[in-house]
């Protein structure tokens, strides 16, 4: 339930859905999210600029010579969004990733921690349906979850300058691709030749915040040959 | 006969920018954009565009450009060192914020920006340049944009659209805000620093350093005491938020920045201290001072009088 409104700065405001970071609580975030969305593209509200959800909040920001917060915060609190069901365009999106050692960067690490070996650690992470909480940080770059509670583990004390697109870590109950080279301090355990972002396609990023993500293993020289549609 | 220029040196960070590239933050593509509003759109203003239209934005030392086409009307904004040189070897001092006539052959030398960071170049009829998703802003870092996302390189070759002449020379009276006074209004997490941190850092002095970039300032001063928790959930981001990691030294995340965060923020910058605070070199003392919404409001109504 939308617990509280704020302001961020003068030209924002924050929808504060409590601080749990669960799936019901992310999907009354993507609910006021699409909501926003819609109204904005039904020129129903003006002056809108963004509006990013993440997982227990979704933050608007505005033109302040459009529009005032007062103005967003009477809108939202006035219309009857909860009531509007979920868009049923969530989709299921199957995504390959390879656990060869060469990409799995973090395992030994996993498995110290975990007491699993390698195999149960990919079983588990396989046999995981993703719920995708959000997207960002970078362009198209997903945070899923949750993950079997047997995975958790902290981040990298010291992260890495540089990890290559395409891999695939994990960190608590979350897992994310990165979808550029970047630095960063998740635990690595496998690499998708998968683009789930080009700015140049209609559908820039294939996944959408409330998505589900399965992953397939595939070897090697599967993801050698791998080539983008 | 085609128009451009030619690049004869890029300069430190030159790149397309307009008002910036919207709606699409939730899918992780920040608005980027220019980052002084006001003199990108004095820029065009100068040439007669609309002042939404692309411009080219350089960073302390802009490009040299040769021209090659028709005449054109062109005009530089900000504080900007730089000369004309004119076919014949002639060189003309510059005068930023006047526009005024260029032909075939001549170079333009953008030298440095003076006592501030970004100045903007514009042409009457505006860049050939391709917008991607509605907008010509340039993110290096994702490599969205135009001139496939990429800074100004040498040898690149940037076209301009066949203008009908114009004589319209214009100039505007411009100068940058001296005072080094940033009105910030309270962060979502300003309750997780000690009382003692927040008056410290509503009052006193912070350093810009040279880790400043599009895509954040990094300041340097008093170190702000966490008692809550370092680390919050990642939430979306807000240009102008100042964000305080572990260290305790707080970043102003600016027009390229990350579109969600997961360190606690103290403050944000109000929207009509934005630009000031931008043109601030490294090694400038800063001071920021706490408003209110009414406040802020209130400034932005006196800083939209100046476009």
């Amino acid at each position: 339930m939308l617990k509280k409104i704020s302001n961020i700065g003068d030209c924002g405001i924050t929808c504060d859905f409590g601080d749990e970071v669960n799936k019901n609580t992310n999907k009354e975030v993507i609910k006021l999210f699409n909501f926003i969305q819609d109204s904005v593209n039904k020129s129903k509200i003006k002056g809108i600029l963004n509006y990013t959800p993440s997982y227990n909040k979704l933050i608007i920001n505005f033109e302040l010579g459009q529009i005032k917060s007062n103005e967003i915060i009477e809108f939202i609190k006035s219309s009857d969004y909860s009531k509007i069901n979920l868009p049923e365009n969530n989709k299921i999106v199957e995504i390959p990733i390879c656990y060869d050692e060469e990409f799995a960067l973090d395992i030994k690490r996993l498995e110290q921690k975990t007491k699993l070996n390698f195999k149960e650690i990919v079983s588990k992470h396989l046999e995981t349906n993703f719920f995708v909480y959000m997207i960002g940080f970078v362009p198209g770059q997903p945070f899923l979850g949750d993950l079997s509670e047997s995975l958790y583990h902290d981040r990298l004390d010291t992260p890495r300058i540089r990890i290559n697109k395409g891999s695939v870590g994990i960190v608590e109950k979350f897992c994310t691709i990165y979808t550029f080279e970047s630095p960063g301090g998740w635990n690595i355990i496998g690499r998708t030749p998968f683009e789930l972002f080009n700015i140049n396609k209609t559908n820039t990023s294939i996944l959408s915040p409330g998505d589900t993500v399965k992953f397939k293993s595939i070897s090697k020289k599967e993801f050698t040959l791998f080539k983008n549609e | 006969m085609n128009n451009y220029f030619k690049v004869l040196r890029p300069g430190i960070n030159s790149t397309f920018q307009d008002l910036g590239r919207f709606g699409l933050q939730h899918l992780g593509i920040v608005a980027s954009g220019c980052m002084d509003q006001l003199s990108f759109c004095n820029s065009n203003k100068l040439v007669d565009n609309k002042i939404s239209e692309g411009a080219l934005e350089f960073a302390y030392q802009g490009p040299l450009l040769e021209m090659n086409g028709e005449n054109a009307l062109v005009a530089i904004s900000g504080k900007v060192n730089f000369n004309l040189i004119k076919k014949n070897g002639e060189i003309i001092k510059g005068k930023s914020n006047e526009s005024f006539q260029i032909s075939n052959g001549d170079k333009i030398d953008i030298l440095s920006t003076i006592n501030s960071v970004y100045g903007y170049f514009s042409i009457f009829g505006g860049f050939k340049i391709e917008e991607v998703k509605g907008s010509v802003s340039t993110l290096v870092k994702a490599k969205i944009g135009p001139n496939n996302g990429n800074k100004l390189k040498i040898d690149d070759k940037i076209f301009f659209r066949k203008s009908h002449q114009t004589n319209k020379l214009k100039k505007i009276e411009f100068d940058f805000d001296k005072d080094n006074v940033i009105r910030v209004m309270k962060g979502l997490q300003v309750h997780y620093f000690s009382k003692n941190s927040q008056d410290d850092f509503f009052s006193k002095e912070y350093k810009v350093t040279k880790l400043t970039d599009r895509m954040g300032m990094r300041l340097e001063g008093v170190k702000l005491e966490n008692t809550v928790n370092k680390n919050i959930k990642s939430e979306g981001i807000t240009k102008g938020s100042i964000q305080v990691p572990g260290d305790g030294q707080p970043i102003i995340l600016l027009s390229d920045h990350p579109t969600i965060g997961g360190y606690p923020k103290i403050a944000n910058v109000i929207t009509a201290d934005y630009d000031k605070l931008v043109q601030k070199t490294p090694g400038t003392i800063i001071k920021f001072k706490l408003v209110n919404l009414a406040v802020a409001e209130n400034a932005f109504q006196d800083y939209v009088r100046k476009f």
